[in-house]
């Protein structure tokens, strides 16, 4: 147990260092010099040389790893060149909306996908489960953004039942304003992951239902609620929670989106701003924060599986 | 252990009365089972016997009421427990009974039960469902049975994880389970057949013992004969779905009447080695010395548990001679098998083949050397690419050492002839046939390369018995044919006491005996063969034989 | 069920033939492949010759902006004038291109790779962890940087794309590879003398084909989606270029007054994805019922 916590918290360490490793090259092997790309058509030469400095693009490339790797060892995710100021610092400032949404959205998708997957593996082949499938490929196919100008069109413009754009902040305006402007962001991001985890939840519980130990359950007289809840579900966790996991990607990329369409300052936002800025630093800066967090996640759920699995001691 | 004969039956707790159930559309046969009838009294086991297909395992979950009702229909009939008819109980009425008076254990325990449930539990919930016990109760109610079984210290199991325990003690744990409530009707579905020899032995015991002290009528589902004949009140035969013949167990396994089960019977191999004239040592085809295996080599926390799986395994074929290696699963006797033919690398040793050492040979210096040995595996079903025609198949080897492709498809028509199958099925695909034509198809495969060893592991494991006979016939008769040294794996001791010359018995990856076949089944000289000997089923019966 | 109970059967000339589902017989028992094939034919063909019969995409109209939907113009126009249908069915050649370029690429890449990764040892450890590293980074990041570094052309956009898809394409196959040649039938072709290319080629490779085309397909949807997003981020193929994210992105200002800019190429966009995706489920079911569980 104690050494397949030990095990999996060292394996993520050649995919930390190969996910920085990776950003650092992308720079530097791009075609073309990265410096008068990332400086636009429209810069002078004199900006293209002060971004080459501020990329620290002027020494050897061994160098320049060393004291990248070194930099981010300190929590040093690089300086954005138009406001100057540390990536780190700018995510703090726009945590907090898109840390809101994504729980919003995860508990919800979560609420939401898995009774309804179990619902559908359960009644397979019936209109529940057939409702279930055609509503996570219709998920699978709309765009997150024309769903989200599709909600704000309806609920916003035509009914005028909740805002059409902003965020506020549970901890400065209260709780009701930050559900009426978190409500319909939650709603739009949720359905790619809803479609996700509950075809997922479906295809696990239809697995496990079709295992030996739940013929013995049901040979035993259990009733069938019971038989999918204690036998069925608790089964099917371990790929369920994995696919949760690997949801996460899908949100963050998501959350780029939403935060957009509905003006909410989060870092989806800084995302979309340093692209139309061409502040490459925090692009990359945010790629390696959301990565890094990608990697965390996943590695406490693969911690997990020892709640839901007692096989797993390695 | 052929019984007396109860001239009269007890009481009946099963009745079958017309049975019939059909299967889906499109199947090969319109019924599953058809218009089948047969008693289980109190007290009494009866076994139903059958190859596979035959409609056994669907009596069994039909009496259940666990058979996915979507496809397979009962149509006519009663299946009637203590007087009231199953097939017209509603859903709630039948979960009702399930457990309370009939209770079923399976084929396999590790799958059977829940792998993140505590077992105690996976027992308790029995008594959750039908009785209103207290937590403490049920907890004593837990222990008694569990101790009922014959399990070590019922307290300690208690609170483990199916995957931490043996297989004979998970199926222990599933008869506690189903013993729970003292029901009449105990359905056993070949609940022996994933075990080893000698654990299938004591769960016999066990079950034998239960019926006997609790009175429990046991419906047992089986296509051993050994098996029947160690437990047998009264045997039902099926065939296609039909009962052909059904009787008291004496009756049935000494005087058969009915063709097929005469067939049957005169199929299952004597345990008494036939009388072979003792080989002439001829050329040596493969020498094995020291053989070593070991998995899981430290790692990188060198916490990895080592597996010695082959430990100085010594061993000698000559041409025109079989060579048996018997033994329970994790014996080792794969390995070895595997090592020879270099599916895996050996951890130390030599395998000496047409004078070369090919253990630690890199593949491309082996290759010349991998036609001399060949395997025929044991699942037909996984043997053959399913994508390629059998010819393709067969071709494959030949033409990788040289030969054309008209001279490999030449040599394959004649291999399908000595193999006795049809030359003009080499353009089709291997679903066309059935398991044991397969197995067929793999000899020939494997004898396309003009091997000098040719390796079975385990390769009639898979079979029905009747097909079992003939494909170990084929194998015998290749073997004298292409005067072939044959390496016979086997955890059959009947098979290989029919059709090995010499016997190496292995345990834990070492060879613990070695001798004349005849010589180790007459004496065995280590305790390990004794008890294997001693725990085959139904050695003390002799089977009747086609005259 | 097997014969084998009947010895009668071992005879040569009784070889069983079993009844075989002709193709189309398993294609008609999946109605989605045809639904999905049809809807996915027409958005072809709109792509293929629609552009013959519109006005020009990028004629502008400036007294004429911001009409919305009427016969002159079905879709309405944008705020420089310009048809929107003209530049919708425009757009359908654009999504299509990178769709299957996305896909093809991709799958390709994603064999070539999985197949090294499940087959030499050595190999997979390096390789799996670079993959692992590589799908650890958010897709839409990814190509966002990859297009911000290289310039926003439709070539660097598809390989934005490509990237990070190939790690899924590489564990799907490492991992069909890796159940294969644990298979008696691949044994005993090693055993037989095969050498490893031609076992790869014969044996393992076959078993990959229904599931890459699986994947291709819902590779060819994420790709479309993902280009869509792009544009409309403003990190897409030049906004010249009337890709259906490019339109979006430029009706996003004048949403509330004329929202039929971004509806409609929306709606052909999700229709079209709508259709790669239910055409990929039918396969799915139809190619291979294992690996329908898996997905």
């Amino acid at each position: 147990m104690f050494s397949y916590v030990i095990k999996r918290i060292l394996a993520t360490i050649p995919v930390i260092v190969i996910v920085a490793a990776f950003v650092f090259l992308m720079l530097r092997l791009s075609p073309g010099d990265p410096a008068s790309v990332i400086a636009g058509d429209y810069a002078t030469a004199e900006d293209i040389v002060r971004i080459r400095e501020a990329l620290g693009l002027n020494e050897p490339i061994l160098v320049q790893f060393t004291k990248w790797v070194g930099s981010l060892m300190q929590g040093d995710l690089g300086i954005s060149i138009f406001t100057n100021l540390p990536v780190t610092t700018l995510i703090g400032q726009r945590i907090e909306p898109t840390l809101m949404l994504t729980l919003t959205t995860i508990i919800f998708t979560v609420l939401v996908a898995v009774p309804l997957g179990t619902l559908a593996a359960w009644k397979a082949g019936s209109w529940i489960d057939r409702g279930v499938m055609l509503f996570s490929v219709a998920g699978f196919s709309v765009p997150v953004f024309v769903l989200g100008y599709i909600l704000i069109y309806v609920v916003a413009i035509k009914l005028q039942w909740l805002p059409v754009q902003g965020y506020r902040s549970m901890f400065e305006h209260g709780l009701w304003p930050f559900l009426r402007h978190i409500i319909m962001p939650t709603l739009t991001l949720s359905v790619i992951f809803i479609a996700l985890i509950a075809r997922m939840t479906r295809a696990s519980v239809m697995e496990v239902l079709q295992e030996d130990y739940v013929r013995t359950a049901r040979a035993k007289g259990q009733s069938e609620v019971k038989v999918l809840l204690r036998h069925a579900l608790r089964n099917a966790a371990v790929p369920i929670v994995t696919v949760i996991g690997i949801g996460i990607a899908l949100l963050i990329g998501g959350v780029v989106v939403t935060e957009s369409v509905y003006n909410i300052p989060g870092l989806g936002r800084l995302v979309l701003d340093a692209v139309l800025a061409r502040d490459y630093p925090i692009i990359q800066g945010l790629i390696l924060f959301f990565s890094f967090i990608y990697i965390l996640i996943n590695l406490i759920i693969d911690l997990s599986y020892t709640l839901f699995d007692p096989r797993i001691r390695y | 252990m052929a019984k007396a004969t109860p001239t009269k039956r007890p009481e009946p707790v099963l009745e079958i009365k017309g049975l019939s159930v059909t299967l889906p559309e499109g199947a090969d046969r319109e019924f599953a089972i058809q218009d089948i009838s047969f008693t289980v009294g109190s007290g009494e086991i009866v076994c139903v016997v059958g190859e596979s297909g035959s409609g056994k395992s669907v009596t069994a979950h039909t009496v259940m009421g666990l058979i996915p009702r979507k496809d397979l229909k009962p149509v006519a009939g009663e299946a009637v427990l203590n007087g009231e008819d199953l097939l017209v109980k509603s859903e709630a009425e039948l979960r009702k009974l399930r457990g309370e008076r009939m209770a079923m254990i399976f084929q396999e325990p590790m799958t059977a039960l829940n792998p993140v449930m505590k077992v105690g539990d996976q027992i308790g919930e029995m008594l959750e469902i039908h009785t209103g016990m207290s937590g403490s109760e049920r907890d004593a109610r837990i222990l008694e049975v569990m101790t009922d079984v014959n399990l070590p210290e019922p307290k300690k199991l208690f609170d483990t994880y199916p995957h931490q325990l043996s297989g004979g003690q998970r199926q222990r744990i599933m008869i506690a389970m189903a013993l729970a409530l003292e029901p009449g009707l105990l359905i056993a579905d070949e609940p022996t057949t994933a075990l080893d020899v000698t654990t299938q032995a004591q769960i016999l015991v066990l079950i034998k013992d239960i019926q006997v002290r609790h009175g429990t009528g046991v419906l047992f589902i089986t296509h051993d004969f050994g098996v029947v004949a160690e437990i047998a009140d009264h045997v039902v035969v099926m065939q296609h779905g039909l009962v052909v013949e059904q009787g008291p167990a004496a009756q049935i396994l000494g005087k058969p009447s009915h063709p097929y089960t005469q067939m049957l019977i005169s199929s299952v191999p004597s345990l008494i080695p036939p009388d072979r004239p003792e080989p002439e040592v001829k050329e040596t085809a493969l020498q094995v010395h020291n053989l070593d295996k070991t998995y899981g080599d430290g790692g990188f926390f060198k916490k990895g548990r080592q597996v010695k799986a082959a430990q100085g395994v010594e061993l000698v074929i000559h041409r025109g001679e079989t060579l048996g290696v018997v033994g329970e699963s994790g014996s080792g006797k794969s390995t070895v098998a595997r090592c020879i033919v270099r599916l895996i690398d050996p951890t130390g040793g030599e395998i000496m083949i047409s004078g070369q050492n090919i253990a630690g040979l890199a593949e491309k210096a082996l290759r010349p050397y991998r036609r001399d040995v060949q395997i025929v595996f044991q699942d037909p079903y996984r043997s053959l690419n399913p994508r390629r025609t059998v010819g393709q198949s067969i071709v494959e080897g030949p033409m990788n050492f040289g030969l054309s492709h008209s001279d490999a498809v030449d040599r394959a028509r004649e291999l399908m002839r000595v193999v006795g199958l049809s030359p003009d099925a080499l353009e089709r695909f291997p679903h066309q046939f059935s398991g044991g034509q397969r197995q067929r198809i793999c000899i020939a495969r494997a004898l396309a390369m003009e091997p000098k060893v040719l390796i079975a592991d385990e390769a009639v494991s898979a079979l029905d018995v009747s097909v079992q006979a003939q494909v170990l016939e084929l194998l015998d008769d290749v073997r004298k044919r292409f005067d072939l040294a044959m390496l016979f794996i086997t955890h059959d001791l009947r098979v290989a006491a029919q059709i090995c010359d010499r016997i190496m018995v292995m345990q834990n990856g070492i060879v613990v005996e070695h001798g004349l076949t005849a010589q180790v089944y007459a004496n065995p000289g280590h305790s390990y063969t004794e008890a294997l000997l001693s725990a085959a089923p139904g050695r003390h019966t002799e089977f009747a034989k086609l005259a | 069920m097997s014969v084998d109970a009947n010895p009668q059967a071992m005879e040569p000339e009784s070889v069983p033939a079993k009844a075989e589902l002709s193709q189309w017989q398993i294609i008609r028992s999946h109605p989605s492949i045809i639904i999905g094939g049809i809807l996915l034919g027409i958005m072809i063909l709109i792509g293929v010759i629609g552009p013959l019969f519109t006005v020009d995409p990028i004629a502008l109209n400036p007294i004429k902006r911001l009409k919305p939907p009427q016969a002159e113009f079905f879709f309405g126009t944008d705020f420089l004038g310009r048809d929107v249908f003209a530049r919708v069915v425009h757009g359908a050649r654009i999504s299509l291109v990178v769709g299957l370029a996305v896909s093809a690429i991709a799958v390709g890449i994603g064999l070539i790779i999985g197949m090294i990764s499940g087959y030499i040892r050595v190999l997979d450890a390096i390789i799996m962890r670079i993959m692992d590293g590589l799908m650890s980074i958010p897709a839409i990041l990814l190509a966002i940087a990859l297009i911000s570094l290289s310039g926003a052309t439709l070539a660097t956009v598809v390989i934005a794309i490509v990237v990070p898809e190939v790690p899924r394409v590489v564990r799907l196959v490492r991992s069909v590879v890796l159940t294969v040649r644990e298979e008696p039938y691949v044994e005993a072709a090693i055993a037989a003398g095969t050498t490893l290319p031609l076992i790869l080629y014969r044996h393992i490779l076959p078993n990959t084909i229904a599931p890459m085309i699986v994947q291709a397909t819902y590779i060819c949807g994420s790709a479309m989606l993902t280009e869509s997003i792009l544009g409309f981020l403003g990190a897409g193929i030049p906004p010249e270029i009337p890709s259906w994210g490019n339109i979006m992105a430029e009706g996003r200002t004048y949403f509330q007054i004329s929202p039929w800019i971004i509806f409609y190429p929306g709606i052909a966009l999700a229709v079209t994805v709508l259709s790669v995706n239910i055409l990929g489920d039918g396969m799915r079911d139809t190619l291979d019922p294992r690996i329908a569980r898996k997905m």
